[in-house]
């Protein structure tokens, strides 16, 4: 999706700014944010590229002017509201109407430590050829998929070199819609400063960005 | 979605705000409904707060620039060795450690999130996934650079790397002069977090 999520290269933005001595959590509310993601996706009712793809989906002024953690408030509601999980009633008076529906909740205090030192990795075992292989040269397609994707804007159409290839990974743009994880290799992909914008920026300069086979072209 | 509750009639209360109202209300429907246990949320906070943070990653960084053998390995496969030092799981599954030296100048980026190291680095901080630094760092990462403080020479490379998919990246800073004599511990102390980004280098001791 071309939305304003996809930031690479855009001017306007500003300085960075940064809060000195920034405290990990601003408020009691995005800690609990932050945990409810490891704690509802042991559930199973969406992928992580869903919920990338739910806050691509905010709108793009909305999107600019709520924090980090509203953001993934905004993707957690809007999934467990059409997933069935929960009702949009339900959270407006704040209470379930349907009494408990699980009998163990799907992590326990107990199994965090685990469950954060396993993590998720999105690397497939499935044998996958890959497309290309370090050294190939390439060209990035030019797609404009509307549904998520993980491909910024920026490097479309531009001439890239694999730099390595990480092996075989689900790939966001289907998984994020429920089609499947359709593995293939995934590369880092070099492309130069000047390739990706213009001459006036320094030729020693560049750019690596992770890319899955389906994204890319035989230059 | 809902509202403030106003509390009038006591001034000593501050309303609750709309992301606070929302995340109690999802956080109790989901625990009432038997799917979430609030103490593993309880867990979860405490566990990047207090326990999982960039004192991780400074570790792997002064055991490689002790242990030629083992900066090998870090290049090499970061994942395993990382997870030698017992690092490992959410946001840092695969690992990928590149190396700062006098020449090539990495720095880190997502911009279209916020993908970064946990297991390494811990939360990112605002700036990381705010859209100033992950608009610009890609086009313009020498101005970026400067903001930090950090000068490079012209004839220095700067690699950005933006963390598209879901291997995470860390940079292995340049060991900084004057530390020949300092042990593993004293060196991890010396290693920022921005160092590990790329937005800083590690400093020489005073």
């Amino acid at each position: 999706m071309n939305g304003i999520h996809d930031l690479g290269g855009m001017h306007g933005f500003g300085p960075v700014e940064r809060e000195d001595n920034e405290p990990i959590y601003h408020a009691t509310w995005e800690g609990r944010m932050l945990a409810l993601y490891p704690t509802t996706a042991v559930l199973g009712f969406y992928t992580i590229d869903e919920f990338r793809h739910e806050i691509e989906c905010m709108g793009a002024t909305n999107y600019l002017e709520t924090s980090y953690y509203e953001h993934w408030l905004h993707a957690l509601e809007s999934l467990a509201i059409r997933k069935g999980i929960v009702t949009e009633e339900e959270l407006y008076a704040g209470h379930t109407a349907t009494g408990t529906t699980k009998a163990q909740p799907g992590l326990n205090a107990a199994d965090v430590p685990k469950i954060i030192a396993n993590g998720a990795s999105a690397r497939v075992t499935t044998d996958v050829k890959p497309k290309f292989k370090e050294g190939d040269m390439v060209v990035v397609k030019n797609i404009n998929p509307s549904g998520h994707t993980r491909l910024p804007r920026y490097v479309r159409d531009k001439l890239g070199c694999i730099d390595r290839d990480h092996g075989v990974f689900a790939f966001p743009d289907t998984n994020a819609h429920g089609a499947g994880e359709k593995p293939q290799h995934c590369y880092s992909v070099y492309f130069s400063a000047q390739e990706l914008w213009g001459s006036t920026v320094s030729r020693n300069d560049s750019v690596y960005v992770d890319m899955w086979d389906d994204y890319l072209v035989p230059a | 979605m809902g509202g403030e509750h106003e509390h009038e009639h006591d001034h000593h209360n501050r309303p609750l705000s709309d992301p606070e109202l929302r995340v109690k209300a999802l956080e109790q429907v989901l625990t009432e409904k038997g799917l979430i246990d609030p103490a593993a949320l309880d867990e979860i906070v405490d566990t990047y707060e207090t326990k999982v943070g960039p004192h991780n990653g400074s570790k792997v960084v002064a055991k490689a620039w002790i242990d030629r053998e083992y900066k090998q390995r870090l290049l090499q496969d970061g994942t395993t060795a990382i997870a030698e030092l017992g690092f490992s799981g959410i946001q840092g599954e695969d690992m990928v450690v590149v190396e700062n030296t006098e020449k090539v100048h990495n720095v880190l980026v997502c911009t279209l999130c916020s993908c970064y190291p946990w297991p390494t680095l811990g939360l990112p901080p605002t700036w990381y996934k705010a859209a100033p630094y992950r608009s610009r760092v890609v086009s313009e990462p020498r101005a970026v650079l400067k903001e930090f403080g950090l000068v490079l020479s012209e004839d220095a490379e700067v690699r950005v790397w933006d963390s598209t998919a879901e291997l995470r990246y860390m940079v292995l800073p340049e060991r900084p002069a004057g530390t020949e004599n300092m042990s593993e511990t004293e060196l991890a102390e010396l290693v920022t977090r921005d160092s590990m980004i790329g937005v800083a280098k590690v400093v020489s001791p005073k």
